[in-house]
């Protein structure tokens, strides 16, 4: 199958690695991969800070980046959220009826990667190694808005010599939620702290989850503590050892 | 202060911040939440059509309030053929007012009340005591909240901020015939405040009520209740007042099979709460000999004007959405500055105080991580996390004109993001700020606006090659 | 303007720009509790809100009663003046029917009430007074600490959506599901506030021998 990919300007700029392990992993598994290069963001920073105006152009952008896609896979739950939920929406308040149209032809063909992997592509056993323990943070937007339910977990539950451990208090929001992280700094830290305490309760020695952004805000926080555990997208994971 | 300010962001957080630094609070709302979300998920759990019944509770709401002046008609007609006078209020002062004049031609000074938000919202209890009567609030968290000059910090559990010790020293401060040897046993509180009330039950010539519905077809009025104190207040007094939000309509009788069973599930985690009571204005050998009905508009019309935001309407004050949400959980309903705290509150202040003048209102859209556990609790499918992108929008929209640093940077952001080349230029910009900033790997407290990150977390620096640089040399060539 | 009419001038003017269509309410929930004895039912959800309860065959209410007056230590019962004279039998408590009405201090010197029911819900535990035959107007249930609820089987629905047909919504109803409560203390569940602190229920079913 041929596969374009969003990698997100988080990811481009913070975290390329996630989008090498993503093309690394489809790769590996006989399928092609694009990397339409005019993308830039999903404009869900501008969204969900009360910029629609601003986010208008941005959504354009992305549907035109994204036309000729059979098929887009992002490694970011948060962002596959803003397109499937909210594109329509930024294209409603833009009053472009075109705009709308296209978000409803894009719009459906985004998948988180593990969607794409379970879902579409049928595969749970992407043939990685990774002999460590680690455990698993569902962020909300995955969890809630995609409904990715378990399909992180029974991927990463096949990876080789993965020990893979329950997180407590996983539902809970790490805290991270965007601007928020800044405009309400004191009680996202606080909630970042809970989740670190819920972190080192497992052992592990590597947080993984679908979104490098709470990543970013989590494992800031475990490396402030000095606590030596490490933070990986969870595509990192997969992309890891050799078939061969 | 923090580097935060940059943002513009007043209210909430500093209140949040007090919050945060006050240990006794953090565990008296923590224990609270956490009983709460277990209790409501067993009895949520047990129900294999809950999502159904959550569909129709919304649509229930939809329906009223797509012809809501139709059913505030059809109320009004039944509830005055029932007996029942009916009253309208377009603010807080003509609602006070109103119920002012009534306990004044009872030729009352005192007053009972069972525990309303909406008499909250309007502040009905110091008009009263303005105009010389005296309100005894009769629930016990109100009770508590009441005795102890405090404000309430929650829909259901206004005093859930206190603990039982708390709550035992408030008792034997201010409540006159407590028992010198009173405990923290919660049984010992609830029976104090049982001895404490009982007279004024049993005297009392005028009570003041709210309503969780009114039934439309039938003019008939519903009070969801724990304590027997509603029931007091209902049915022994001569003359009762109920002051009622003109959302509170549902069309039907039959509409209640749905909200009586989202209700006591979604709040205390009950399969059904220990009393219910359903009137319909004047029922001749029981009950009230006069029965008066406010209705009261004081900012809803506005939030229904807002084809996004009246979805707060539906609302039924069930306070699941409070007892979920990870920031309330560490903030209290104190920082919400308003009667309605926690995710309601977000969306619903911020509509009826509107945002232009008011720096609380306007800050409390922004008191979320847009996480969505409140929409997934909430029993009529109250999309709150999309209401809150709304009203920033509508805040941003609101002060669109002068540039704030907010404006700056998203207008950067935007400008940077309109096209590869320029994100590409920036990516290298933020590599070598990186690599100048950046110690083995991190990079760790900042100055000025990027402190409210890296006070508290370290980034890693950013790495010296994007993925799309990454992609141009490695792949170019490859299928674009 | 007056503050009626100007309060339906914004509702409409609030709503001109809605969709005309009326919302359509999908009623998938299940209406009724299929499979399940509903009698064994409601006594257990009764009892799961610490109510005391009793099911007993026809012959043997009038013993039950009695007992559990004795239990509970009423000595002054309050009764509706419709309450069959078979419900008490060699009590030796003093009954007072509220006929004439008794005052709210007559009734507070009553220890307990004795009534029936006009529906009882078994999914909620939840027993329905609406005033009709046995049952009395609304403030004699409430002002006596003890309130003894007699239930026939036959009234016994399954679900809430079955209670709100069976009912009058236009009658003054209580909902009783188990004796007063509170959940302000620390959000737990604590019997006895305001509200009759004991609660009695006995369902008399044919089926029971
Ligand atoms: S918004 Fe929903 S969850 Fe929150 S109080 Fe209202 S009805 Fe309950």
């Amino acid at each position: 199958m041929r596969i374009a990919l969003f990698v997100t300007c988080v990811n481009d700029t913070m975290a390329p690695g996630t989008g090498r392990a993503v093309l690394r992993v489809l790769e590996r598994l006989g399928h092609e991969v694009t990397f339409p290069a005019g993308q830039t963001c999903c404009g869900q920073m501008h969204f969900n800070t009360g910029y629609q105006r601003e986010c208008v152009p941005l959504v354009r952008k992305f549907v035109d980046d994204f036309a000729d896609a059979e098929v887009v896979v992002s490694p970011s739950a948060s962002c596959v959220a803003m397109v499937r939920d909210h594109h329509r929406r930024v294209a409603e308040v833009a009053g472009d009826r075109g705009l709308t149209e296209a978000v409803a032809h894009t719009a459906p063909r985004v998948y988180e990667f593990s969607e794409l992997l379970v879902d579409v592509l049928g595969e749970t056993d992407v043939g990685a190694r990774f002999p460590h323990r680690v455990t698993y943070h569902p962020t909300c937007h995955g969890l809630r808005m995609l409904g990715l339910g378990d399909r992180p977990q029974a991927l990463l539950r096949a990876v080789r010599g993965l020990d893979l451990v329950d997180l407590g208090g996983a539902h809970e929001c790490c805290g991270f939620g965007g601007t928020f992280a800044l405009k309400n700094a004191d009680v996202s830290v606080a909630m970042g702290r809970d989740k670190v305490r819920q972190v080192l309760a497992t052992g592990a020695e590597v947080l993984t989850a679908a979104d490098n952004s709470c990543l970013l805000h989590v494992g800031g926080l475990l490396s402030r503590a000095r606590s030596g555990v490490r933070v990986m997208h969870y595509a990192e994971i997969l992309a890891a050892g050799d078939r061969s | 202060m923090s580097g935060a300010t940059w943002l513009g962001m007043p209210a909430f957080p500093e209140a949040a911040r007090t919050a945060l630094a006050d240990e006794q609070l953090q565990a008296n709302l923590r224990t609270a939440t956490t009983t709460i979300r277990a209790k409501r998920e067993a009895v949520v759990a047990e129900r294999a059509d809950w999502e159904h019944l959550r569909a129709a509770g919304a649509a229930i709401k939809d329906r009223t309030l797509r012809h809501l002046d139709r059913y505030l008609l059809r109320f009004e007609e039944q509830a005055t053929a029932a007996g029942a006078v009916v009253h309208w209020a377009r603010d807080a002062a003509e609602a006070n007012r109103i119920v002012v004049d009534l306990v004044r031609a009872a030729d009352a000074d005192e007053v009972i009340k069972v525990k309303s938000m909406v008499t909250q919202e309007i502040d009905l209890n110091a008009a009263l005591a303005a105009a010389g009567i005296t309100a005894y609030e009769t629930d016990l968290a109100e009770l508590i909240v009441q005795l102890g000059d405090d404000l309430p910090s929650h829909i259901l559990v206004p005093a859930i901020h206190r603990n039982r010790s708390q709550i035992r020293d408030i008792f034997r401060r201010e409540m006159p015939d407590a028992p010198d040897d009173l405990t923290d046993d919660p049984a010992a509180l609830a029976a104090a405040a049982r001895r404490h009330l009982r007279r004024k039950f049993l005297t009392a010539r005028v009570a003041v009520s709210g309503a969780n519905f009114a039934v439309a077809e039938s003019g008939a009025l519903v009070v969801v209740e724990s304590e027997g104190n509603g029931r007091m207040c209902l049915t022994l007094p001569e003359v009762l007042i109920s002051v009622v939000g003109i959302e509170k309509l549902v069309p039907t009788w039959a509409d209640l099979e749905v909200m009586l069973q989202l209700l006591p599930r979604s709040s205390t985690g009950e399969r059904m709460n220990p009393y219910t009571s359903t009137w319909r204005g004047v029922h001749p050998g029981d009950g009230p000999r006069e029965v008066h009905v406010v209705l009261l508009d004081n900012g809803r019309t506005d939030v229904l004007a807002d084809d996004v935001g009246r979805q707060a309407l539906r609302c039924i004050r069930c306070s699941a959405c409070l007892n979920v949400c990870p920031v309330y959980e560490r903030t209290g309903g104190h920082a919400y500055g308003s009667p309605y705290p926690g995710p309601i509150g977000a969306i619903l202040t911020p509509q009826l105080r509107g945002m232009r003048d008011d720096p609380v209102a306007a800050s409390l859209p922004y008191a979320s991580t847009l996480c969505g556990a409140c929409y997934e609790a909430c029993p009529v499918r109250i999309d709150i996390p999309a209401a809150l992108v709304h009203l920033r929008a509508r805040a941003v929209d609101a002060t669109r004109g002068p540039l704030s640093p907010e404006r700056t940077v998203m207008r950067a952001a935007a400008w940077t993001l309109a096209g590869p080349r320029r994100l590409a230029a920036a990516q290298r910009l933020a590599a070598l700020a990186g690599a100048l900033l950046g110690r083995r790997g991190r990079i760790g407290r900042l100055p000025g606006p990027l402190a409210a990150w890296t006070r508290t977390r370290d980034t890693p620096v950013p790495p010296g090659q994007s993925f799309r640089t990454w992609w141009r040399r490695n792949r170019r060539g490859t299928a674009e | 303007m007056n503050a009626r009419d100007e309060i339906l001038g914004r509702v409409r003017g609030a709503l001109a720009a809605a969709p005309d269509a009326e919302v359509e309410v999908p009623r998938r929930y299940a209406r009724t509790a299929d499979g399940v004895d509903v009698v064994r039912l409601f006594a257990e959800r009764v009892g799961d809100y610490r109510a005391t309860v009793r099911i007993v065959a026809p012959e043997a209410l009038a013993p039950v009663v009695a007992a559990e007056l004795r239990d509970a230590a009423v000595g002054t019962l309050a009764v509706p003046p419709d309450l069959p004279h078979e419900w008490l039998i060699e009590t030796g408590v003093e009954v007072r029917a509220d006929s004439p009405v008794l005052s709210v201090n007559e009734l507070d010197g009553c220890d307990g009430v004795l009534t029936g029911c006009a529906v009882a819900i078994a999914e909620t535990g939840t027993i329905v007074l609406d005033g009709g035959p046995t049952q009395g107007r609304r403030a004699l249930t409430l002002v006596p600490d003890v309130h003894i609820c007699v239930v026939p089987a036959s009234v016994v629905v399954g679900t809430v959506p079955e209670a709100i047909t069976r009912l009058d919504g236009t009658r003054p109803l209580t909902w009783v599901s188990g004796p007063s409560a509170t959940s302000d203390i620390e959000l737990n569940r604590i019997e006895g506030v305001h509200g009759p602190r004991r609660l009695v229920v006995i369902v008399v079913d044919r089926q029971t021998g």
